[in-house]
Order: structure tokens, then sequence, then C-alpha cells
């Protein structure tokens, strides 16, 4: 195994040589650990690597130079709303007010941050025609989960314990089914009809006084709007289930559709997607849930409450008996909720209302420029995103949806998501986001043409994409095989040089 | 709209080619009944007027206070390297590396953060982060259920009570059950959890026990006996969680070393800021004979067609977007720059540096002990701790509303942080890390000295 290629960088712990580093910190003074018991302390020290600050320094700009990311380029990456992060929102998240309160601070101490909350609880509910609005779970899926808690406890305080079941479409994210089985729920796929929409027809036969909750993406994971929502969501209540909306796709319909309005009982928010914060490399998000009215008693503990004076606090312990309880720590991630406060403060509703506007405009675009070259599935307009499919290309030449992203590394973009929706073959799901330009679509939507191209004439260049990156393909089997999860080369050889 | 690309004709020139008349006919598969009421918010705000709007809400904030607060949230000097490397837009506008070529740099460095925790917490297997210490010690307690099929939790209740509470909400959805192993009430091990009752509690032969979840330090800041409560929970089948500080971890002994099979905890510690409770860092690590069950994405060492080193993530099948309703978790989104955040932390000061700052924090707090209990605030536990200890005052809650007055955040009243535990009615935990200074022992002591003088001067207790 080559340690490194051309522009491929050592670990940290390679990096280390005893001795190296240090001087950040005071020495504290010799006794300071004398009151502790012998059992209680550490007999091996931590193999940490011992680094100097430039060392640090260039491996870690080296190693980001090896990512792609928003600020170096386009991210079509479907489902996942890579849209620009606007720089004013790292500057306010630093603020020392901000990033210096202690999430145990006393309510009178923490009434910026309070308020800021507060607020933002109003404009999630507007937004969305929810009633209230909880802002503590820390990405979709934890507000997933903590929306099906609220639906389980909803239907348990009147004594309907029997609703079991949860309804997911099959093309629905893998969340859904995962957050159904963790809120102990028996999860009912239902199938999609050949327009992309649900099987309403399934659906209702699936529904039921065992159903608990339909759990709906809308605009689905195809990019496509749910036309019979309406009906859905009345059969739904019809049968005393409730409707949550996975909020993941919002950012095509803001200003449009407020699911509170339309008939959902609850969604959840993904910050990173429709409110810009970002998406830091996997996470952090926060995944706000907003519910109609039967639902606010259930809602997370502790809510950001406004007293008579006008002054913020913190719902004290009990105050609500029947919430679900906490979801995780203290408050909420308030430094990712600074950032999206801020996004929508910007926007307004003009401003809202466009960036949907023109999310929807650069996927129908798109579609338009890939149709003749990319089957694609679904020919009415699509809202934010769509499936192209190079299902076609395949059968004719052997490249896969798979070769084709690789390929699209070469050409500078980063690849959308692909093989997902798990209903269309061999799918490309492409979301282009309202921060593009003209001349960044077109540039894309030629690159994809132009792989079309060569898969027809030079198959194997397509195949043995990507020639550009950093790394060729990787194996994947052998990682998994013979799992090597961290590094090993330090313990027990180069411990820490001593004092 | 404050960030959009377009020029005065690109709108026009995308509808013409896509054929239609305006950008509403987009929207016209939206039933009219359900279409949205106009959205009514504030005008667009331009970023000139909105920064001063940021800055004045932060500015109500007060962070310029001594503070003695920690239960979870530790204040702790961060070097700039930390956020210098994480404004780079490279780290923190990228995605989760589903594309492994272009994504070397966001998997070398969870690799490297797995192993920075794996030698801390000398545990084998550390996931990729989770939401904070309360999601990641619900998910260790999960763990524990998949693992021996068994579906009872026990959980010490000087464990975060957030994160007894996070673990409540979570066992109840999986129909699971929590029961607490109370505290040692006096004499020299109280506060600390009750070794014979959890003996007790695990012998009961019609309900066998999943997992014992204990907290080292733990809540009120005292040193528990972690080898010995790892021998009753192994001994009655049971797989053994520590709640981990990972500071601490440079100088007490790590889970690995006493045998815990699972460690959970929250990173922010390692150079995070405190944010009013996050983003943080939620820490899960195990055994390798654990690894089919950790929940999170993990990220694996393997090469690539040419044979060069690289990274990727592995062991996908516990996932939710492979494994749907029979995924170890729903977790997809996790902490990754967070992650980033305590990896280039431990890589600037070191492990020497780490260890001072462990032994500073210890330091400052027997500084911080002494000058209570000479004026007038004993601790109220006699066993061992590190950095965080209770201190005995009259009438803790109403003390601690006057001490804020004299600017001295003066910890946490114990009666809120765990109010059925009537043995702590009259405390203070109160903590010190090495950006506590003399000047601030100082403040709260005299502080303290005057209002406890004040107390008896009015006739004692209000």
């Amino acid at each position: 195994m080559t340690v490194v290629g051309d522009r491929l960088q050592p670990t940290i712990f390679e990096r280390s040589r005893p001795g190296r580093g240090g001087g950040k910190i005071p020495h504290p003074p010799n006794d300071a650990l004398g009151r502790i018991p012998a059992g209680a302390l550490r007999a091996t020290p931590a193999a940490l690597p011992e680094l100097a600050e430039p060392d640090v320094v260039r491996h870690y700009v080296n190693l980001s130079q090896l990512n792609y990311a928003v600020d170096t380029g386009f991210y079509p990456l479907g489902s996942c709303t890579m849209k620009f992060n606007p720089k004013l929102n790292e500057w306010a998240a630093r603020l020392p007010g901000f990033a210096g309160l202690h999430p145990m601070a006393p309510d009178a101490v923490a009434q910026g941050t309070l308020q800021l909350l507060f607020e933002l609880e109003e404009l999630l509910a507007e937004i969305s025609g929810m009633d209230a609005v909880t802002l503590q779970p820390a990405a979709g899926a934890h507000g997933e989960l903590t929306g099906i808690l609220m639906v389980r406890a909803y239907h348990r305080s009147r004594g309907d314990t029997d609703r079991t079941e949860v309804l997911v479409p099959d093309s629905s994210h893998g969340t859904n089914p995962a957050t159904a089985t963790m809120a102990g729920f028996r999860t009912i796929t239902i199938p999609s009809a050949p327009d992309g929409g649900v099987d309403v027809e399934a659906f209702r036969a699936a529904l039921g006084p065992r159903t608990a909750a339909i759990m709906i993406t809308n605009p689905s994971t195809l990019g496509l709007f749910e036309r019979r929502i309406g009906e859905l969501l009345e059969a739904t209540h019809a049968a005393g289930a409730l409707a949550y909306m996975d909020g993941a796709n919002l950012n095509a319909i803001l200003g449009r559709f407020k699911p509170g309005e339309a008939g959902f009982d609850v969604m959840h928010f993904n910050t990173h997607k429709t409110f810009s914060t970002p998406h830091g490399g996997g996470g952090p998000g926060a995944g706000p849930v907003g519910v109609r009215a039967r639902l606010v008693p259930f809602l997370p503990a502790p809510r950001v409450l406004r007293a008579e004076d006008g002054s913020f606090r913190l719902e004290r312990p009990g105050e609500r008996p029947r919430s679900i309880g906490r979801m995780r720590s203290f408050t909420g991630s308030s430094g990712v909720l600074v950032r999206a406060y801020a996004y929508i403060r910007a926007h307004g509703a003009a401003g809202l209302r466009e960036v949907s506007d023109d999310a929807v405009l650069a996927a129908n675009y798109l579609k338009h420029r890939l149709a003749g070259t990319y089957q694609v599935p679904f020919e009415r307009a699509c809202k934010h995103e769509f499936v192209a499919s190079a299902a076609d290309i395949r059968h004719r030449t052997g490249v896969r949806t798979l070769d084709i992203a690789k390929r699209l590394i070469d050409k500078g973009y980063h690849p959308p998501t692909i093989y997902f929706p798990l209903t269309v073959e061999e799918a490309m799901l492409i979301e282009p986001t309202e921060t593009e330009s003209l001349e960044t679509l077109d540039g894309f939507a030629d690159a994809l043409i132009e792989i079309a191209r060569e898969a027809e004439t030079d198959a194997a260049l397509v195949t043995s994409a990507p020639h550009d990156a950093p790394v060729r393909r990787l194996d994947e089997a052998t990682a998994a095989r013979q799992p090597n999860l961290r590094w090993r080369g330090m313990t027990g050889a180069l411990l820490p040089c001593p004092d | 709209m404050p960030y959009g690309p377009h020029a005065a004709d690109d709108r026009a020139r995308m509808l013409e080619a896509i054929g239609v008349p305006s950008v509403d006919a987009l929207f016209d598969d939206i039933p009219e009944p359900l279409r949205a009421s106009p959205l009514r918010l504030d005008d667009p705000e331009p970023e000139l007027e909105l920064s001063a709007r940021l800055a004045a809400l932060a500015g109500r904030n007060r962070v310029d206070l001594a503070s003695f607060l920690g239960a979870g949230a530790y204040r702790h000097w961060s070097p700039a390297t930390v956020d210098q490397m994480l404004l780079r837009g490279e780290w923190y506008t990228a995605y989760t590396p589903y594309q492994p070529e272009v994504s070397q740099g966001t998997l070398q460095s969870i690799y490297e953060y797995q192993s920075l925790l794996a030698e801390l917490t000398a545990l084998d297997v550390v996931s990729a982060s989770h939401y904070d210490g309360g999601a990641a010690t619900a998910e260790a307690a999960l763990m524990t259920c998949r693992a021996t099929r068994r579906d009872r939790i026990l959980v010490s209740r000087a464990v975060h009570p957030h994160y007894r509470q996070t673990l409540e909400t979570y066992a109840q959805g999986a129909g699971l059950v929590a029961d607490e192993v109370p505290l040692v009430a006096d004499g020299p091990l109280a506060g600390t959890t009750d070794l014979a009752a959890l003996e007790r509690m695990l012998a009961d032969p019609y309900r066998p026990v999943a997992g014992v979840v204990v907290a080292q330090p733990n809540v009120l800041g005292l040193l528990e006996d972690m080898p010995d409560a790892g021998r009753l929970a192994h001994a009655a089948g049971a797989l053994f969680v520590s709640v981990i500080e990972p500071v601490s971890l440079a100088v007490l002994a790590p889970p690995g070393e006493y045998g815990a099979d699972i460690a959970a905890g929250e990173g922010q510690p390692l150079g995070i800021p405190l944010s009013y409770g996050g983003p943080y860092l939620g820490i899960v690590a195990c055994t390798d004979a654990l690894v089919r069950q950790i929940p999170g994405r993990l990220v694996g060492l393997t090469t690539d067609l040419d044979g060069r080193r690289a990274f990727v993530m592995t062991l996908r099948a516990r996932e939710q977007d492979i494994r749907r309703e029979k995924a170890a978790s729903n977790i997809c989104t996790n902490q990754a720059l967070l992650a980033l955040a305590a990896s280039i932390y431990v890589a600037t000061i070191g492990p020497h540096g780490l260890r001072d700052v462990a032994a500073l924090g210890a330091a400052r707090a027997a500084e911080l002990e002494a000058a209570l209990a000479a004026a007038g605030a004993p601790r109220a536990h006699d066993g061992p701790y590190l950095n965080e200890f209770v201190v005995r005052v009259p009438d803790a809650p109403a003390l601690h509303a006057r001490l804020l007055d004299r600017g001295v955040l003066a910890g946490i009243p114990t009666a809120s942080l765990l109010p059925d535990e009537p043995s702590l009615a009259d405390g203070l935990l109160v903590c010190a890390t090495e950006v506590t200074t003399a000047a601030d022992i100082d403040r709260f002591a005299s502080a303290l000295r005057l209002e406890l003088a004040g107390a008896t001067a009015t006739g004692g207790v209000r």
C-alpha cells in the first residue's frame, strides 16, 4: 500500500514526533492531582500525537483541499439542498454573546439567545402554518423521532393504544422507517403509483385502526408535489391517524404551501437544507419540529416562553406534564439556529418565496436541458429537484449511473445523489438549488450530455473514472470485510514524550 | 433575494427554454384549495441592518460574569487553530462523504477523530459522531439492549439528569425500561452511585439487565468506583456503559482500562464553544465485539484501485439509508464539523497540553474549594473529585440569585439539578477549569462572604 498519493496526506499520528508542540497551556502545580486516588488515575498515557502548530495548520489545510464543497463548486446532491451558506451567518454565530453563553446560565443572563429562539419558533410556525415549534432536535432524523414520539404520546393520551403501524411510501428517506422502528412502530411500506405519487388505493387499503401515522415527504423524493395530498390527509384523519410531513424538501414550497394549513399535524424542518445552515461535512444540522394545536401538550421540554413582562424564560421541569420529555441535553443547537434565524430575516416573505421560485425554476431548466439525453421518468413539472435515469444508457453501453457520477468529478462537479429513490432504476436525483447561476447550470448540463456521448464512444473512459481526483475508486469490500477503524501505529510504540 | 445569482434576463431565458409562461405555472400542481395563505413575515433585512440586529441580540446575553457553571458543558480555552481551520469552506460547506474520491479530507479527519477518541477512551471503535452527550448516552443504552436481547437498563442517578431524561424518552419509544440506581446518602461515599443497591437490582432473576450506565466523574463531580460497578454489571451478564468527559480522560482511568464495554459522553470540552447548548459532539465508543451494534457512521481505511491508501465510510449495513426499518438507529446527519473541531483541538494542544488542562482545572478547583470553605461554604461530600464539586450553603436557590446580582454565576443549585435528592436541597454545584482566574475565585468568595454575613445579620435564612 502506498502511504500517500500526490495530494494525499499522512495521518496526524504519522506526523507526530516526541517533543514537538506544547507551550499552549501553563504548567499546573506538581501536586494538582495529589488528591485523586491512584486507582482512579490513568495507568498508561493516551498515545496522542505531538505536533508543532505549523504542522497542525498544514495538515488541516491540505486535508481540506481534498474535499469538494459548495464553496468550491456546484453540488447538486438531491435531497440535501446544498445551497450557498451566507458568510454573515458564520460571523453571527461566533459573536461572543452567542458563542460564550453557558447552557445552564439563568434565564436573566440569556435573554438575547432566548429571544432569538422564541422569534425563530414564530418564524418557522408562520412559514409552515403550524401552531408551535420546538427547536430542540439536532437533525432531521432527530426531528422525525421527536415528531413520531409525540404521535405515540397523543394516541396513548386518548387510550388509543392499538395503533402500532406507521405508513411510509416506498420512495421515502430511509430515516422514516428507521424512525418508526425507534419509536416502537411497525413500518408498512406503500407503493408508488406510475405517476410517481403515492398509490392512493394501496394507501387506503393499508390505512386502518392500527395506523398511528403516515409519514409523507412533500414534494416527494422524486421532486414531485403530491397532487392527491388532500385526499391522503382526509383519509388519514378519517381513520384516526395523524399525518407527519418530512420537511426535507421544504425548499420547493416556501410561500406556496403551508403544511399545517393543508392538514399535516406535525413536520420537521432541516435548517441545513432550507435555511442554509452549513452541512459541515455531515453535520451539525438542526431539525426543528412544528405541530398543530393538538400536539402542543406533547412537545419536548423545555420550551422557550415569553413572560407577561416581555422577558423570555425556559419552561421549568414538570411545568407541562404531558411532554414527551427531553430529546437531548440542554435546549438546542443554538449556534446553528442563529444562522437559520439570520437567513430567514435576510429574506423576509418576498425573499423566501423567491428562493423556492428560483429553486424550482432551476430544476425545471436542468431537467429540460437533460431530457433528450437521459430518461426523465416523470414528465410533469418538477419542484426543486428531479430524477433522471441512465437505465437506457446502461442497457446500450454498460455504463452505469455510478460511472457517470464518477466521471462528473473529472469535469469539476459534485455528483448528484445516485441510486435514490430506490423506485427508479439507475436513478440520479439532481437538486441545483436557487443559488446557482445560469452559466453553472448550463455547464453542468453540458458535462452530463458530454458524458452520455463518451459512454457511447469510449465507455472505458467513463467506467474507469474518476481520473482527476485525489484518489481513484476505493476498495469498499475489503474495508467492510477487514475493518480498520482506528490508527494503531502509536499504541505502545510512540507514547508521548515524558515531561 | 439576497444571495441569488440571476442577472436581469436569466429567469426569462430559462422560462422560455422550458416553455412555460411564468414561474407560477410550475406550481400548478398544488391543488387550489391547499395553496398557502400569504407569508406574514417582516420585509427582507439588508445585511447591514441585520448584522446590527444580531449584534444587539448577542449583546443582551451576559457573558462577562465570573462563571462557575459546569454540569455537562465546560468553559475552556480553545487555540486559534480550531476556529481558523473550521472556517475553511472546504470543511463546513461539504456534506456527508458519499463520494469518497472527492471527500478524502472529511473522511481522513473522521478516521483521525475515531483514532484520537479510541486512544482517549482505550476502546476500539468510535462512531463518527452523535448529536450530543444526552443522545449519545441514550443510543449507548439502546445498544446494550440490542446486544444482549434484554430490555432493562439501570442508570445511576448521578448521571447528568438531561442524559437520564433523554435516555428515558428514547427507552419509552423503544419499549425498554430504564430504572434508576440511587445515590449513597451519607458517609464517605455520599453522592456516588450506591453499588450495594446496584447489586440488588442486578440480582432480580425475572428482570435481567441489558446495561448499567454510570458516569465518571458523576454529575456532582465525584469520582465513582468504576471497576467495581463494571464487575457487578458483568457478573449479571449486563454490559457496562461509562459516561465520560473527554478532557478528564487525559488523567483519569479510561473506560477501556476498567472494562467498560461502551463509553458515551459530551465532546464539547474539546475546543467547542458553549453556544447555549449546541451544536455539541456526542461521543460513542465501544469494544470490537460490539462493532455491529454501534449506531452512526464509521470510516475505515482501505486502498484505491492504484493501491493508494484512502478512507471510506464502511459497515454501512447498520445504517438507515441501506437497512431502513432494520437499521441500528435512524441517525443520518451527525456532528462531523464538531468532531473535526475536537481533533484540531487535541492535535494542537497535544498530549501534555490536554493533561495540563485537566490538571490545571483540578488545581483551580482545589483553590476554589479552599476559598469557598473559608467564606462559609464547605464541601457537601467527602469523596474525591476532579474539578467540579458541591458546596453546602443555606437557601441555595435564593443565595444563587443574590450572587448573580453581584456578578457571580455561582454554579447551579443542586435542588434544580436533582430535585428528588433531599440531601442536595441546599447545595451549589460549582466548577473550575484552566480559564478560572484567581480574581474570579476572589470575587465569588467575597460575594459569598458578604451574602452569608448579611443572612446571619438579618436573622439567618430568608
